[in-house]
């Protein structure tokens, strides 16, 4: 029997990112004492694939490795938003990294492989696939956690993430065997196909469908399975939570949109009352649990848990513009998270972590430019014009009121006040309060340029949204 | 003129020139700073004046209208146009930044550049407010005028401002995220716009309509406050510094009265009718009660503030007679409103500038040190009370002949607020400014000087002017109001 070559074109981003990744392994094994190498070559390997993406912008579907991968507009668009995403990361991170022995070749060669994995999964038309690229996700996440070996709160988070995550892949890999046996078929447009044409057992398909969405909702970090979040992000050295509270989540909303709306959408019926269950449940302790914390990481993994409640409400309104804006959320999220985490590390220095909500006391009298960027951070997680968080919240609700979430909505805005609090607070500290200690703040430049330009990002997209909407809409109209 | 986007640059000058006194830098450059935002608050009432000048009294729609598209996704546009009910409120807010900055001038010695440009930016956004005519537009400024308000009554505020502002952001927040609600919903039933004009057109039942003009009434409620969701505005006034009690009463309070003659009545005017009794009851609970609640305060701000409660319980009610009286009545009453609430709180910035106290307690005889002070002192207290020949006598006058026209009971309690009005603003006026010198505080007291002299002499023109002849403010607004009126009169059911 001859197989075919597949099309290895479609799947050249990847191939690349693999290949460097490796190649930086090797180099590093070489080049000891300059670890600058391997980071300018990760820099340059994103750079580089974002040419390679651009460069094969889908604005048709195409397949490849016999209907396993696909290579669509919503694949592009995400994949080049992660580029942009790993790599600021990087940039804020060095620094940090650098002071914390953590500046090593692993670290660049993880988050490429963990890249790479969050690639295949908004690459993937075949379930197994997206298992496969969520476990290399997964694992070097597990890896990066666990780096600072003698921190023993990294390696409690690692341990953590690493059990419940395999749990969580556990409930994933029963719910897909369950949906295969319903079906008789992995790939995501047979299964929709199936699913159309009419089931046998109507009942072991819902089954399947319960079980793929709890592990969906673990990866998401939706309550109730949100028991990870808050103590990994807590746990884990600053510039690693940064990179799992970031790009991950692009992954994980192409994940869920892979699933439930092109292989699932059949059962739209079964999913749309869980997904209403988490999301007003996410929104609920999200919000909640934030005004209790005291550590800032700890803070924003708890409104990270509400946002993925919120992002659930454009997809739960099963309609593409539901989509898009719940990609549009998305989007916005990562911008925004990154500036919050950079602020954090931006803060810190040698031998001093900035993670207490104190920490941030008095920031306008010490830098008054950082304080602006990190209050319009704020007031755009809390969804307050003119930023861009309020035009991801509007997209979102109007998507869920048009589908007649009517209540939905209104406990959605409810929660959203009490959520404004905790970001609020965070300003109070900044502007109302008195430093605490009044070492100065000073970032290499191109973080501070970075950063600025993440800050004033969220203003810029606040008063031309456009674009971005459009762009979002754009890949879902195009893609399914 | 033609062709010039006037409304644009009322809007945005002033924000421009926040920018500008931001860049200034750190407190060595505070006098460029403080110039910088006299040039730019000037400069913005100059650009303003056009829009009283060339308005044209006789029409009854939108003047000035710019319209571009702004957000194509979901057909929002950029469109700002300003007729007779809106116009005058540009021009007040334009005058009281001015007036703000200048207030500020000296008294304000930390992080100068900050607080000028706060109150540019929040000069800049409310104009933007009254001149929206695009929903999502709307909601942009009027959240993002909250921004600099909060961090005005944080940073600068007083010893309990913390809780204060929190407060008012939340309280106000709460009540503005229902009114996006309210919008989106508005959005899907009228197959895509975001226009408040197609809006007024857009047939809703009887349901629908409640559920919307609750969802207003949320937002605009706490805004104006109404009894009983003012509990805000006490705590905001008495910890925010004088320029931003100023704002807060003389033009922030207005906005809430504002979006019910924009908003709500003109997009479910059949719900008005259906609840115009639940709402003058409200007001006149506020009439009366919030009269009484001022009459036992210690502390002078709270009073002021308590009364400003009282006195857009008078707005409300007019806004809710549904004839030409109450209406214009209810919109001379917040212009004038705007300058008396905001001189009284100039002039007990004045007083606390010299003595850090608020307490009326630790006042007395101030007369005898400030003669001068207590001469404008008294017109404001007297405007306050509802003095004929003050600006602040034709408003009420004209709310109660409305309301007699209405209900004669509604009338009576109505105008109880001219004997609650007068107890509890002369009651105070005597104890701080009359008698023997209280203690040897006030017996060091030096009275106003050129600055705060050349302030409340303007304002007090602008109250006697307006109390003697009120047309130039009145003809403006006729065919607006009528206007309104006969849609309002119209049902909108089907």
């Amino acid at each position: 029997m001859i197989v075919p070559m597949p099309n290895l074109m479609v799947a050249l981003p990847e191939i690349f990112v693999l290949v460097m990744a490796c190649v930086i392994l090797l180099v590093d094994l070489w080049v000891k004492e300059n670890r600058f190498i391997a980071y300018a070559l990760t820099q340059m390997t994103l750079l580089f694939a974002a040419w390679l993406t651009l460069g094969s912008f889908h604005r048709q579907v195409e397949f490849s490795f016999s209907h396993m991968f696909v290579a669509d507009a919503i694949s592009d668009t995400l994949k080049l938003m992660t580029y942009v995403a790993v790599s600021v990361t990087l940039v804020y991170a060095r620094a940090y990294i650098g002071l914390r022995g953590l500046y090593r070749g692993e670290f660049f060669v993880l988050a490429l492989f963990a890249m790479l994995g969050m690639m295949v999964m908004i690459s993937a038309n075949h379930f197994l696939v997206l298992y496969l690229g969520l476990e290399l996700l997964s694992l070097s996440l597990y890896a990066m956690v666990a780096m600072k070996r003698d921190s023993p709160q990294a390696t409690e988070a690692a341990m953590k993430y690493f059990i419940l995550g395999a749990l969580a892949s556990g409930l994933l890999l029963y719910g897909m065997s369950l949906i295969y046996g319903a079906t008789g078929s992995l790939y995501n447009n047979e299964v929709a196909l199936a699913i159309m044409q009419g089931v046998e057992s109507k009942a072991l398909l819902a089954m399947g469908v319960v079980f793929v969405v709890a592990g969906l909702a673990f990866k998401l970090g939706a309550a109730p399975f949100h028991m990870w979040v808050p103590d990994v992000y807590h746990g884990s050295p600053t510039a690693v939570t940064l990179f799992l509270g970031t790009a991950p989540k692009l992954a994980a909303f192409a994940f869920t949109m892979r699933l439930l709306i092109e292989g699932l959408q059949g059962s739209v019926a079964d999913w749309q009352g869980m997904l209403v269950v988490l999301s007003v449940v996410s929104m609920l302790v999200g919000n909640l649990a934030a005004i209790a914390q005291t550590n800032i990481k700890r803070m924003l993994a708890y409104s990270t848990i509400s946002h993925m409640g919120f992002m659930l409400l454009g997809i739960l309104s099963g309609a593409l513009n539901g989509y898009g804006a719940a990609m549009f959320y998305v989007v916005t999220y990562v911008l925004m998270s990154l500036g919050a985490f950079g602020m954090i590390l931006l803060l810190s220095r040698r031998g001093f972590e900035a993670e207490h909500l104190n920490d941030f006391k008095g920031l306008n009298q010490r830098s008054p430019w950082h304080a602006f960027l990190m209050l319009l951070l704020m007031f755009s997680l809390a969804g307050v014009p003119p930023t861009v968080g309020f035009y991801a919240k509007l997209a979102v609700l109007q998507a869920a009121l048009q589908a007649g979430f009517f209540g939905l909505v209104v406990v959605a805005v409810l929660l959203s006040v009490v959520g404004a609090f905790y970001y609020l607070r965070v300003v109070k500290l900044m502007y109302f309060d008195e430093p605490l200690d009044n070492s100065p703040i000073e970032p290499q430049a191109d973080m501070q340029l970075l950063l600025s330009a993440n800050g004033l990002g969220v203003l810029l997209l606040g008063i031309l949204p456009q674009p971005l909407m459009a762009l979002c809409t754009y890949a879902i109209q195009h893609s399914l | 003129m033609e062709g010039t986007p006037l409304l644009s640059l009322v809007i945005w000058l002033p924000i421009v020139a926040g920018v500008l006194v931001l860049a200034t830098g750190g407190d060595r450059n505070a006098p460029y700073a403080r110039l910088v935002a006299l040039i730019g608050a000037v400069a913005g009432l100059v650009v303003a004046l056009p829009l009283y000048t060339a308005f044209d009294p006789m029409n009854a729609g939108m003047q000035f209208v710019e319209r571009k598209p702004w957000i194509e996704m979901f057909n929002v546009h950029y469109y700002v146009g300003v007729d007779g009910i809106s116009m005058l409120f540009l021009l007040l807010n334009s005058f009281t930044t001015v007036l703000v900055v200048i207030a500020g001038w000296k008294v304000i010695e930390k992080k100068v550049a900050q607080y000028m440009a706060a109150f540019l930016f929040m000069s800049g956004l409310m104009n933007g407010v009254f001149a929206a005519l695009d929903g999502v537009l709307f909601y942009v400024f009027w959240e993002a005028m909250l921004i600099p308000m909060f961090l005005i009554i944080g940073v600068w505020g007083g010893p309990n401002r913390v809780y204060a502002s929190i407060k008012f952001f939340l309280y106000t927040l709460l009540g503005s995220l229902l009114m996006l609600v309210a919008f989106i919903y508005l959005y899907n039933k009228s197959g895509g716009s975001f226009s408040i004009q197609d809006y007024y057109g857009l047939p809703l039942t009887m349901t629908e309509q409640v559920l919307i003009f609750l969802a207003f009434f949320t937002a605009f409620a706490v805004k104006v406050p109404m009894w009983p969701v003012h509990t805000w505005l006490p705590d905001a006034h008495v910890e925010a510094p004088t320029g931003g009690s100023v704002v807060l009463a003389a033009i922030m309070l207005k906005i809430g009265a504002y979006g019910f003659l924009r908003f709500s009545l003109p997009i479910t005017p059949d719900a008005s009718h259906h609840l115009a009794g639940f709402m003058i009851a409200l007001s006149l609970i506020a009439v009366v009660y919030i009269g009484l609640v001022a009459l036992v305060q210690a502390d002078m701000k709270k009073l002021i503030a308590y009364s400003s409660i009282s006195h857009m319980g008078f707005v409300t009610l007019g806004i809710f007679l549904f004839n030409a009286f109450g209406m214009e009545g209810a919109l001379v009453q917040m212009i004038s409103h705007g300058f008396i609430s905001g001189a009284l709180f100039l002039c007990v910035g004045v007083l606390y500038d010299r003595m850090h106290s608020r307490q009326i307690a630790d006042y007395g005889g101030v007369v005898n040190r400030m003669p001068k002070f207590a001469a404008f002192f008294m017109l404001f207290a007297m405007a306050n009370s509802g003095l004929p020949a003050t600006s602040g006598f034709v408003g009420e006058f004209m709310v109660i002949m409305g309301t007699i026209k209405v209900n004669f009971w509604y009338a009576f309690l109505a105008a109880s607020t001219l004997i609650f009005g007068a107890a509890y603003t002369l009651w105070m006026f005597k104890r701080v400014v009359f008698g023997a010198v209280a203690n040897e505080e006030v017996e060091k007291l030096e009275d106003v000087s050129v600055r705060e002299f050349l302030v409340l002499a303007v304002l007090a023109v602008a109250v006697l002017a307006m109390g003697l002849y009120p047309l130039p403010f009145t003809e403006v607004m006729h065919a607006s109001v009528n206007n309104l009126l006969h849609h309002v009169a119209q049902s909108k059911l089907y």
